[in-house]
């Protein structure tokens, strides 16, 4: 690859968790720095400017959507990938709503994990099968009634189709050669999915966000 | 702005045909006619004619009138007693009501529409001490689940619900008027004076004790709570202390004597893992013969129990287990038992199951080496009966694909719109 090893920084409250991710990555990234609560996470986002923070949901102290809603946005470079044990819908879509460019479990094997750090250092979304179906469901059915952006609430054919695949198991290569479009066309159908996903104001997004935001101590 | 997100959201999915509405557009006066007549298909005049009616007698219509107008919310909105509730200080706007109802009364005795003092007046006094009552113990105008839970997220409640003792004490109120109303109701019309004195006697016993020991009582249904409460945590403790011991600390253990076969480690703990998630997120087993969905799962946590390999499982939507999903049900797990036998080591398995109002899809996709299904050798029952036969005799489609670089892909797809 041309680009240099994207620099990560590793947030969870498990030691030995982030001592494992960190040797799974040592020879794909350039892992900078960790931090085991959200305060330390701050600091260490705000010393360090990684390009991607791997992001626990669940910790002691408020957890990922804290650090990201107080984490320095976008336009400065850090991006957030969410890591986590649990696949429960409303944590997975409540850390995307906060703005997550992804959401993968910790199941995932290092070469996946390394692979997925790099998409979202470039700015794409990473969709797992389980987020995929998550989305699937949250946009069945008809769009809310008038008065909302119609544009934001629902999916068009083609990123119906992409997702469908990812749930299925399908790497976005495989995806593209399937559909006959290019790979950065499937990248620009998942991150206009993960746009609507944060945007959109259908009622079981701000319900799982909300059920989300209930349960977070703040 | 939660509040804003949340009330129309919720709102509208709420407005139901079964119920009566008030239709203030429709109506002469509130609605409460056309809405009735609206809800019963008929037409407005009659349930007018039936109102009217019963105001000339005795002015009962006039009261139930008004009681409806109070009571039943209109088309959009909620009800008037709603918008009336004293914590937004309108305490002014009841008293305001219930002189309305005080004149008309009084007007109606002086007309002569009139059945006897007797009659009327305990009856206003019991339904005002009736709907103080119900307001306290029915809750916020019967709100619909979805507009509770709404309200319960709200920043800001509309509405501060009385605390409890203040709760209480204004069903008191409405507790004393209805019994009082029936006992001047009784006197008034003799019912009394036969019995009069041992009467008075046990209503004067009554009242005492109940002074006496309504403090008493008070506080041991607070104790009783707080010692339920108490018990309800020391049996999650205990549950979770058996669940962790029985299951967890039992699979730890047997991990670490087979630490030397990554494959069977790898599957004790993946087999943990669901059990745990499944214990954690409350999910009863029995939901797999239920649903399409939760069967789904269920297949493959049997398949990956003796096949070992993971298998991941993505379902969106769900449908019941009719004839129809049986059939896709039992194809896909005949699917699932072959990927996880020719292609269990080369990686994951993927199942993805979309079940629309139309169709039902089942996809299993493994990472093997993949097979020619045109080439298949005929002792195969597995795929040409119960797999491609199968889907065939209930009306489906199977597609067998392999791509250019391995892994296979069974696609199972049946209509539901004959169902």
């Amino acid at each position: 690859m041309s680009a240099p090893a994207p620099r990560v920084v590793i947030v969870d409250d498990h030691g030995l968790f982030r001592s494992g991710v960190r040797s799974e990555l040592a020879r794909h990234v350039d892992v900078v720095g960790e931090a085991a609560n959200v305060e330390e996470a701050l600091a260490c986002i705000d010393d360090l400017r990684p390009d991607v923070v791997l992001i626990d949901v669940h910790m002691p102290d408020g957890g990922g959507l804290e650090v990201i809603r107080r984490a320095p946005r976008e336009q400065d470079g850090v991006r957030f990938l969410a890591l986590s044990v649990s696949d429960a819908a409303e944590d997975v879509i409540a850390m995307i709503r906060a703005g997550a460019r992804g959401y993968v479990t910790k199941t995932i094997s290092g070469s996946d994990l390394a692979a997925a750090v790099e998409r979202v250092r470039d700015g794409d979304a990473v969709f797992s099968p389980r987020l995929a179906g998550f989305v699937l469901d949250a946009f069945a059915g008809e769009p809310p009634p008038a008065g909302t952006d119609a544009e934001l609430d629902q999916l068009t054919a083609r990123e119906r189709e992409v997702l469908q695949h990812i749930a299925r198991g399908y790497m976005y290569k495989e995806i593209a050669q399937r559909l006959g479009i290019s790979a950065k066309t499937v990248e620009a159908h998942v991150s206009a999915v993960l746009r609507k996903l944060q945007l959109s104001s259908r009622h079981e997004l701000s319900r799982w966000a909300m059920e989300r935001r209930l349960i977070d101590p703040e | 702005m939660i509040a804003a997100m949340a009330v129309p959201a919720d709102a509208a999915p709420a407005e139901d045909v079964r119920r009566v509405r008030r239709d203030p557009d429709a109506g002469m006066i509130a609605g409460v006619c056309a809405g009735i007549a609206g809800r019963a298909g008929i037409d407005p005049i009659i349930i007018r004619l039936a109102f009217v009616a019963a105001a000339l007698f005795s002015g009962a219509g006039l009261i139930a009138y008004a009681l409806a107008w109070i009571f039943i919310p209109a088309r959009q909105g909620g009800t008037v007693a709603a918008r009336l509730r004293p914590a937004r200080g309108n305490i002014e706007a009841v008293i305001g009501i219930g002189l309305l109802v005080l004149s008309a009364a009084l007007l109606l005795r002086a007309v002569g529409w009139w059945v006897s003092d007797a009659v009327v007046w305990p009856a206003i006094a019991a339904a005002i001490g009736g709907a103080l009552i119900w307001r306290q113990f029915v809750g916020p105008g019967g709100a619909a689940p979805a507009e509770a839970t709404a309200r319960a997220v709200q920043a800001e409640p509309r509405v501060e619900p009385l605390p409890g003792a203040r709760r209480l004490s204004v069903a008191g109120v409405g507790v004393t008027l209805v019994l009082g109303a029936a006992l001047v109701f009784l006197w008034a019309n003799g019912a009394l004076d036969a019995a009069g004195d041992a009467v008075l006697a046990t209503v004067v016993v009554v009242v005492a004790l109940g002074l006496i020991l309504a403090p008493v009582w008070w506080r041991l249904g607070r104790n009783l709570a707080a010692e339920r409460a108490e018990r309800i945590r020391s049996q999650e403790r205990a549950e979770l202390g058996a669940h962790l011991h029985d299951s967890v600390l039992q699979t730890l253990a047997l991990m670490q004597r087979r630490a030397d076969d990554p494959r069977e480690v790898a599957a004790l703990a993946r087999r943990q893992e669901r059990e745990l998630r499944a214990w954690l997120l409350d999910r009863p087993a029995a939901r797999a013969d239920k649903s399409l969905a939760g069967a789904l799962e269920a297949a493959a946590a049997k398949v990956e129990e003796s096949h070992g390999g993971g298998i991941e499982v993505v379902t969106v939507g769900d449908c019941a287990l009719d004839d129809r999903a049986e059939a896709v049900l039992a194809a896909a797990r005949e699917a699932i038992l072959n990927a996880a036998k020719f292609a269990g080591d080369a990686g994951p398995i993927d199942v993805f199951a979309e079940v629309t109002p139309r169709r039902i899809e089942v996809f299993v996709r493994d990472r093997g080496p993949g097979f020619d299904p045109s080439s298949l050798p005929h002792d195969r029952h597995g795929v040409r009966e119960s797999i491609v036969g199968r889907m065939e005799r209930h009306g489906g489609r199977t597609e067998i694909r392999t791509g250019a670089d391995g892994g296979t892909e069974v696609e199972l797809s049946l209509e539901r719109g004959a169902s």
